[in-house]
């Protein structure tokens, strides 16, 4: 099976930080790392080789930095890199991003499987691998925690709200996972040694090497503006409740209830 | 002078800082207490090449070298100091028979070492032979194509739990240094036996035993290079020991550093951050110039002992500071903390204790003097070469 992994380079921490004054993320120190939940998408895609055979491709849109990523990918095990880097591509929203990855996985002609985590840490929209299945035309599986491939098929374990479902779709297809799915190998110091080294198996793709126009693609090419972000200003109210463990319980039930916190069925 | 690293250092040191905090620091504490060696994190350790750092791939090493290992262990010693050292020692003693083995000794040992498959300990102190290590006295007597060993051997970091013993014996009473030889001896070979786990202060998950060996027969294929060379092997790993333990020391120094800053923006007294308090702020900025000093320090020595130049008197330096900055470091991030430092739900006393072996260990730093001392003093008072 030939799998296409999408992975984004984030900030590493999970309590990304806004500057007050100027509303933009605070990158400075924060180093930067695979998203979480792509490093489960990664070591699925790779189980799956592994047992199946096949090729596992990454691919990035990012700045020039964002080679790291993918030569951490190739360090745990992947079979070939790809970073979409080009200042056109700079400052796009989620469509235009979709549209980019989608134009790219088009051109990589040969997969069975788009594999991509949930959402990224540093945006939390989870909206890339559904775009992606759309651009794409294919089926789509979100919120996978089990994966299971067959000829010409997979079947995954999504986790819903309230339980979970088991689904089945035809390849090619899209999956977007959770966390909960694998435990993600580390990359190994003789892979990146290899990975590194200036023969690595890695691709960089331009604008014209996909065949984008710059209206397309980047901040020109996005439905969407940022025009602020803030961190909203909750002030944190804690109330101690006394008594017995019954009467605690029952005090914090009828509270969670007068704030209408829906406390399942 | 060019201080940056190179993509693939980079890389390797993120790879080690991110199981690091994945794996070592969330249970460092708990096999402190526990006296717990894990060896599973061992073999975790083998799967990401950290056994094997400067042995060669025929040998089943990576050969990174001495900058990018001591990235490595600076990283490991953040999230566990006990479970760095003990991989340094691994490494020392891989790389020691990996430099003076025979082909088959490196076959039978380097690669299963080198592979994180087999653990190795070094052994050189006794009781009666610390400092003055030269002075030992376990003895191996040839007989019928091999040796009979007999003694006591002290303070073996992963003693029981190692599997490759690198040991100092004497082998003639002629001369002091020239009479040392050193056996390779596998766990399990009659005669051989370990004390206990001794209680320390600190490093408690890494084992430290004492060897026994009771008329234990060691074949003659078991000896590293030839009879009396003994002593200078154990000279030459330890100098490389030395920048190892620099960069644990390192690595510790800059965990108890950052958590004592994160705690100090985010405890108020007096209505503001007591990072406010210049008197902690100068605390901060001695302590953030010491790390740096000994981290350049470290690396110098490792640079050069990768270039293949002498560097007794850099690595000794380089263990010396970082050693006692870690020490004075990690007792200040106990005194930023307050008395929630002193406490054993913070991790910074455990900081402390673990600081204080590495001024101990692979040469006191009164030995790491004596080395300095007599670097400086060989030229008889003429000036030093320039090493740069
Ligand atoms: C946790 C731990 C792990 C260890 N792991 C190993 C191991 O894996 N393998 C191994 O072989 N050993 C190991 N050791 C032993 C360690 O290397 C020795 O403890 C160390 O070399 C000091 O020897 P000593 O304890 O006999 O002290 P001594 O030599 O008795 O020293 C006592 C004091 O006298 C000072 N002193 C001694 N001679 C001089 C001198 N000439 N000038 C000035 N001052 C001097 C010392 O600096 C020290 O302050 C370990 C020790 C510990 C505690
Ligand atoms: C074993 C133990 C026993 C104790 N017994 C008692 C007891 O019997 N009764 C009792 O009441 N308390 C007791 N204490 C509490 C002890 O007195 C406090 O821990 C101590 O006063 C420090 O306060 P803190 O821990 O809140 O540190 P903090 O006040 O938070 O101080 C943290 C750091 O900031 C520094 N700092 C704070 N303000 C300033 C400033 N303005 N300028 C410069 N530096 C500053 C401090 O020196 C310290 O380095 C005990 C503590 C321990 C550990």
């Amino acid at each position: 099976m030939d799998i296409v992994v999408l992975v984004k380079q984030v900030p590493n921490t999970t309590e990304v930080r806004i500057d007050p004054k100027t509303g933009n993320l605070i990158r400075e120190g924060v180093e930067s790392i695979i998203n979480p939940e792509d490093r489960h998408a990664l070591e699925a895609a790779l189980q799956i080789r592994d047992n199946t055979g096949g090729k596992v491709t990454v691919l990035s849109m990012g700045p020039p930095q964002a080679i790291d990523g993918i030569c951490e990918a190739l360090a745990m095990g992947a079979d070939r890199g790809i970073l979409l880097s080009d200042r056109i591509f700079a400052g796009a929203d989620t469509w235009a991003t979709s549209t980019t990855l989608g134009r790219a996985i088009r051109k990589i002609e040969q997969f069975d499987l788009v594999l991509a985590g949930r959402q990224a840490v540093d945006g939390d929209t989870a909206q890339i691998g559904p775009q992606v299945a759309e651009y794409l035309g294919i089926p789509q599986l979100t919120y996978v925690q089990k994966l299971e491939v067959r000829e010409g098929a997979v079947i995954a374990e999504r986790a819903l709200e309230d339980g979970c479902e088991h689904i089945e779709a035809p390849t090619p297809v899209l999956v977007t996972v959770l966390s909960s799915l694998n435990e993600p190998r580390y990359p190994t110091v003789a892979g990146l040694i290899d990975s590194t080294r200036p023969r690595a198996p890695i691709e960089i793709w331009n604008g014209a090497d996909l065949g984008v126009k710059a209206y397309e693609v980047g901040l020109a090419g996005s439905l969407t503006q940022v025009v602020k972000t803030f961190t909203p200003k909750g002030a944190r109210n804690t109330q101690y409740l006394e008594g017995s463990p019954a009467a605690v319980a029952a005090q914090l039930i009828d509270a969670l209830r007068k704030k209408e916190i829906r406390l399942g069925e | 002078m060019d201080f940056k690293l190179s993509d693939e250092q980079r890389l390797i040191r993120k790879a080690a800082r991110d199981f690091s905090f994945k794996e070592l620091a969330p249970n460092a504490r708990e096999w402190e207490e526990k006296h717990h060696f894990s060896r599973e994190v061992f073999e975790m350790m083998g799967d990401l090449d950290f056994t094997g750092l400067y042995v060669p791939e025929e040998y089943d090493g990576t050969n990174v070298g001495r900058l990018t290992a001591a990235l490595v262990f600076e990283e490991l010693a953040k999230g566990c100091y006990a479970t760095a050292v003990y991989l340094t020692v691994h490494n020392m003693v891989t790389n020691l028979i990996c430099q003076y083995g025979t082909e088959e000794q490196k076959e039978r040992w380097v690669k299963p070492l080198a592979r994180g498959e087999k653990l190795g300990a070094y052994s050189l102190t006794e009781a009666e032979a610390g400092s003055d290590a030269a002075a030992l006295s376990t003895s191996a007597v040839r007989k019928n194509g091999g040796y009979v060993v007999n003694g006591t051997k002290l303070y073996v970091t992963s003693g029981g739990v190692a599997d490759v013993y690198a040991v100092m014996v004497r082998t003639s009473d002629a001369h002091k240094s020239k009479g040392i030889s050193t056996l390779i001896v596998e766990k399990g070979t009659p005669g051989f036996a370990f004390g206990p786990h001794e209680a320390k202060m600190g490093l408690n998950a890494s084992p430290t035993t004492e060897l026994h060996f009771n008329n234990c027969f060691v074949p003659e294929e078991n000896i590293l290079g030839a009879e009396g060379l003994g002593f200078n092997f154990a000279m030459t790993a330890l100098n490389g020991g030395r920048i190892n333990i620099g960069a644990c020391s390192v690595g510790l120094a800059q965990q108890a550093f950052d958590y004592a800053l994160a705690y100090a923006h985010k405890r108020q007294q007096f209505g503001k951050p007591i990072v406010s308090f210049q008197a902690l702020q100068f605390m901060f900025a001695d302590m953030a110039t010491e790390i740096d000093a000994a981290r350049l320090m470290v690396y110098r020595a490792a640079s050069l002992m990768d270039e293949g130049e002498d560097c007794m008197m850099e690595a000794a330096m380089g263990k010396r500071l970082a050693t006692d900055v870690a020490m004075r470091v990690t007792t200040d991030a106990v005194q930023i903390l307050g008395g929630y430092g002193y406490m054993k739900s913070y991790p910074v006393e455990m900081y402390m204790r673990f600081a204080k072996i590495g001024q101990i260990f692979e040469g006191t730093n009164q030995i790491q003097r004596v080395v300095i001392a007599r670097e400086i003093t060989k030229y008889k008072g003429r000036k030093r070469p320039d090493s740069y």
